[in-house]
């Protein structure tokens, strides 16, 4: 099941910039949340906060609060955060030393799972979930770099809720893909809603229409609306996100 | 209708072809050139002494017996054990140096490990007289065999010169070939590679086992080949600890010879055409046995790279 998220007064740094302002939100359970915004917003920033992979990344800075499920991440160690909150990149990294199957128990393996029949059985169930298995059920001894691009993303999909996540997060998980490719994925990530905590940065505010329940509008590093989707695409509160969204900037 | 299209190319780029071409093309022919060369000049040798000439122990100049043994045992056997020391240290410092070292630290150090190759092998020979021999003669080979003196390797007088010295100084020499590559091979590694292992939960040991070794073995094998041919050919410095007594010991402690050191020391006193032609084809040998050993690295590494069935890496 999902995990709630609450983020408050979150700053972050790159270098000497200071990418993020001050965030303060609440990132419900169960849910579809879209960060749209154009680039160097921030967006990107943000959700690499949440799994503080951000900074992995040498000369970055945070501070402020991430709440996950009541616990705050700053007091866990990043390595088992990462495992109830996965990620998914823009351009799909697949293993390439890896089979198909290797991909997808990657991170199930560094869990110290080695039992071939649950691996198996992992496998099958995530590349179901994401909507791959019956494309490649078999060839799952053949690389994953052997997959078109949106098959790929679907692997990493794949290969990011195999180790059981509460929170994914998306960061412009379609930029790279062709629209049928696209399609695919947002499919997915509707069909997924309901057990996960999703939160996808997208420059596609159409994709933010379709398929979030939530968006937010990041604007130079601080956070102008955040709502339900429709209202924010129909009836924008502040004039900036009128104006991003209507196409005037961005 | 099928009608092959030609693009017309430039007279220049016509031009440049060919003298790339025979550039390296002149590659092929030296190479063969020289082959034949040493060949030819080795042929009293190999008539006089047929195979026996590899199989024979016996290197005795005065009752003009030749048996080139000891030699290739020697320069096997100092190869094998600098590459045993060096591979696994010279990986470790680019594994420090490229995913564990802050940015500044990484530069000196990479630098200090890149001089160390610089340095020439004489140097490194004298370093191994006065300082290397001495010391495993009075604590390394005794302390050794005191605690690992039921395994043969390890057994007999502590000389200092021999078989031990002449591996350790080697793999001096070529660590930091191995590092530098493997460093340089792991810095291409695409970050998004490592940002996958680590979204997954990897701590940075299984990120740099799962998403960066990986990435990086082809080319880190192509180190480990590259330190391997400098030990192979590498004269001056075993010469100066190695000990040079033809004879096959089994112990790591006692004296040996390698080709290289063989051809350089007795080139000189070599005083009537079957010694000389002996020593070519020594000579010979050592450069058969590189070629070998580096078409087989090569076909090891085309094996490694392949990996899963569709993704080549290479």
């Amino acid at each position: 099941m999902g995990q709630t998220l609450s983020v408050r007064k979150l700053e972050a740094w790159y270098g000497p910039n200071k990418t993020l302002k001050g965030i303060n939100m609440e990132i419900e359970a169960n849910h579809v949340t879209a960060i749209i915004g154009p680039s160097g917003c921030g967006k990107s920033t943000f959700v690499r906060c949440i799994n503080r992979m951000h900074e992995t990344l040498p000369g970055t800075k945070v501070i402020g609060e991430i709440i996950l499920d009541g616990e705050s991440i700053y007091d866990q160690d990043p390595v088992a955060l990462r495992k109830t909150v996965g990620m998914v990149f823009q351009k799909p990294n697949p293993f390439p030393s890896m089979s198909i199957f290797e991909n997808v128990v990657a991170g199930v393996r560094l869990n110290g799972q080695r039992n071939k029949q649950n691996l198996q059985a992992i496998a099958e169930r995530s590349l179901r979930m994401a909507a791959l298995w019956d494309e490649v059920k078999d060839r799952l001894n053949y690389s994953g770099i052997s997959l078109s691009g949106g098959q790929q993303q679907r692997l990493c999909i794949a290969r990011a809720l195999a180790v059981e996540p509460a929170v994914l997060l998306m960061d412009e998980p379609a930029s790279a893909l062709d629209p049928i490719a696209t399609t695919h994925i947002e499919e997915l990530i509707r069909q997924l809603r309901d057990n996960y905590t999703i939160l996808i940065v997208t420059h596609n505010m159409q994709q933010a229409a379709r398929i979030a329940d939530s968006t937010a509008f990041f604007l130079n590093g601080e956070l102008v609306e955040h709502g339900a989707t429709s209202e924010i695409f129909t009836n924008p509160k502040d004039k900036r996100t009128e104006d991003y969204i209507t196409g005037r900037f961005g | 209708m099928s009608k092959k299209r030609r693009f017309k190319t430039s007279l220049g780029d016509q031009f440049l072809r060919l003298v790339t071409f025979l550039m390296a093309f002149s590659v092929l022919v030296l190479m063969a050139w020289m082959g034949w060369q040493m060949f030819d000049a080795a042929r009293p040798s190999i008539h006089t002494f047929g195979f026996g000439f590899i199989t024979s122990r016996v290197w005795d100049p005065v009752k003009e017996q030749f048996g080139a043994l000891p030699f290739i045992y020697g320069t096997l056997m100092t190869s094998l054990l600098a590459l045993l020391l060096a591979a696994p240290i010279g990986l470790g410092v680019a594994i420090f140096l490229n995913e564990m070292a802050e940015s500044k630290f990484r530069a000196v150090i990479g630098f200090l490990v890149e001089m160390l190759a610089a340095i020439p092998s004489v140097v490194y020979g004298l370093w191994g007289i006065f300082v290397l021999a001495p010391w495993l003669r009075e604590t390394v080979e005794p302390g050794l065999a005191k605690w690992l003196g039921f395994v043969p390797l390890f057994q007999g007088t502590p000389v200092g010169f021999g078989m031990l010295a002449g591996g350790l100084i080697l793999a001096m020499m070529i660590l930091p070939t191995i590092a530098a590559i493997s460093r340089e091979v792991m810095a291409s590694v695409p970050n998004m590679q490592r940002e996958a292992a680590l979204a997954l939960g990897a701590t940075k040991w299984e990120m740099i086992k799962v998403a960066v070794l990986p990435y990086a073995k082809t080319g880190i094998m192509g180190g480990i080949m590259l330190g391997l041919g400098r030990a192979l050919g590498e004269t001056m410095a075993v010469t100066m600890v190695i000990g040079n007594r033809p004879d096959i010991l089994p112990s790591l402690f006692a004296p040996a010879y390698s080709m290289a050191a063989v051809i350089a020391n007795e080139f000189t006193e070599a005083t009537y055409d079957l010694y000389l032609s002996a020593l070519v084809e020594v000579g010979f040998i050592l450069f058969g046995i590189t070629l070998v050993l580096n078409f087989l690295a090569r076909l090891l590494v085309w094996s490694v790279a392949r990996g899963p069935k569709g993704g080549n890496l290479v």
